[in-house]
């Protein structure tokens, strides 16, 4: 009996151990401290990463046009296989929107997936290419985000199924897929950097072009090498060079007017992605075509 | 005889591939519609083809040739589209069409989509010919007015 008991006891403490580690490792966590100290927002700098960043195309309301894109109500469902997603409300409004956030707190959610209350987000949110942002950007985002409309209709809730609806197994899928790597390394010049960065970084391309696997993890060895469209319709294109033979003008264009080469025009999410990168300059524009044409070329 | 089996095989699979025809062209006027409205498109793409060329810098700006394109715009968006779009030529309707049936439960959307492109391509036509600037400027809102309606009513690839 003794002997029993003493084995009980051990396996309880090993079993409290080993899930007081694992909440350890996975626990939310936020920056590194200090990472938005002292920074100053510059609203007319954040417009453009608001477009860039493409946080009109989720957070507008479905269907919204023209000026109304700027009210960020959010309800926009999201058809995965682990259920539906719904964007968030993230006006102005301070209790239904994201009004009282810090910069710190728009910083540690837009890079670290993390919530003001410490929660994990789903990376539905795409935090793991936003994590490759300059804290100065994220700064003038929140100075410019200040200045749009406030809406006080409350945020859809998630409709995602158990064991997803449990926020902490994010720690475990973070740990696996969360990196701050960038995906395309090596010897870059001035113009493909800044194309790096607006597609990697802000633009979150790979989110949709680049597959993901049963766990939702993004196949990095297939960068922007697209698949079938997780909502189950269609497919998302391969715009490395082994898919896109597009010129670079031709890229610059398409996301300037919407028009492809052929003259047939952007359909589907593109058609609300090129809504956000027609405000880009032509500048960036010819920079997100440099680094297209840079990315290793997948048949 | 065996002569006569071929033939018979023969006779068979051309009538296997014309029921196959005429089950994705059930109505033939609906086959004709969908024809003639893809070659409006195809239309629209040639003209948007010579802006975008002379917007993209793959063309040299000729004024006369811009004012020409984008006046054809202005003539194809006017033109009235009533009996290109019959009942029954949706892509749930019939093969061969990317045509949602959206556009026949949502007239008024659809109308407000006609209106936006005869717009946008009377604000490329006040300015394709004034300098390459201002051509480049109007490409931008053809393309949203061409892609509103692509979007909502379009079946993706």
């Amino acid at each position: 009996m003794y002997m029993f008991l003493r084995i009980v006891f051990i396996a309880v403490v090993l079993a409290v151990l080993g899930g007081g580690a694992f909440w350890m490792i996975t626990r939310p966590a936020p920056m590194a401290a200090g990472t938005y100290e002292g920074l100053t927002g510059d609203p007319v700098q954040g417009e453009t990463v608001f477009w860039a960043g493409g946080c009109a195309a989720c957070h507008a309301a479905p269907g919204a046009e023209g000026e109304a894109r700027l009210v960020l109500v959010g309800g926009m469902p999201f058809k995965t296989q682990f259920g539906t997603f719904h964007a968030p409300n993230i006006s102005s409004d301070p209790k239904a929107g994201i009004g009282d956030w810090s910069v710190a707190d728009l910083g540690n959610a837009m890079q670290a997936g993390v919530s003001p209350q410490g929660a994990h987000y789903y990376p539905v949110f795409p935090y793991t290419s936003y994590v490759h942002a300059t804290p100065q950007d994220i700064a003038d985002l929140h100075a410019f985000m200040a200045t749009l409309p406030a809406d006080p209709t409350p945020s859809v809730p998630h409709d995602v199924g158990f064991p997803f609806s449990v926020r902490a197994s994010l720690g475990g899928w973070k740990l696996l897929f969360f990196t701050d790597d960038w995906a395309v390394t090596g010897d870059l010049d001035a113009q493909q950097l800044r194309g790096r960065y607006l597609v990697e970084a802000l633009g979150h391309c790979a989110e949709c072009h680049t597959p993901r696997n049963a766990l939702g993890g993004a196949e990095r060895s297939r960068w922007l090498a697209g698949g079938p469209n997780p909502s189950g319709q269609g497919s998302i294109p391969n715009i490395t060079p082994g898919g896109l033979s597009w010129s670079e003008g031709d890229i610059a264009e398409y996301l300037k007017s919407g028009f492809t080469p052929e003259f047939d025009v952007a359909g589907g999410e593109m058609a609300d992605v090129v809504k956000n990168t027609a405000h880009l300059s032509d500048e960036d524009r010819a920079a997100i075509a440099s680094y297209l044409k840079i990315v290793p070329a997948i048949q | 005889m065996k002569k006569l089996t071929l033939a018979a095989a023969a006779l068979a699979a051309l009538g296997i591939a014309g029921a196959a025809i005429g089950a994705s062209h059930a109505d033939p006027a609906v086959g004709a519609a969908i024809k003639a409205r893809k070659a409006t498109m195809q239309l629209y793409a040639f003209n948007l083809g010579q802006l975008g060329a002379m917007a993209k810098g793959d063309m040299e700006y000729n004024a006369a040739a811009a004012q020409a394109a984008a006046d054809n715009l202005v003539a194809i968006s006017g033109t009235n589209q009533m009996a290109l779009w019959p009942e029954g030529s949706d892509n749930a309707s019939v093969e061969g069409t990317r045509a949602l049936p959206a556009i026949w439960e949502d007239m008024e959307g659809i109308t407000k989509s006609a209106a936006a492109l005869q717009t946008a391509s009377a604000d490329m036509a006040a300015v394709a010919g004034t300098d390459l600037a201002s051509l480049q400027g109007a490409m931008g809102p053809l393309g949203g007015a061409c892609g509103a309606c692509h979007k909502a009513y379009r079946a993706a690839d």
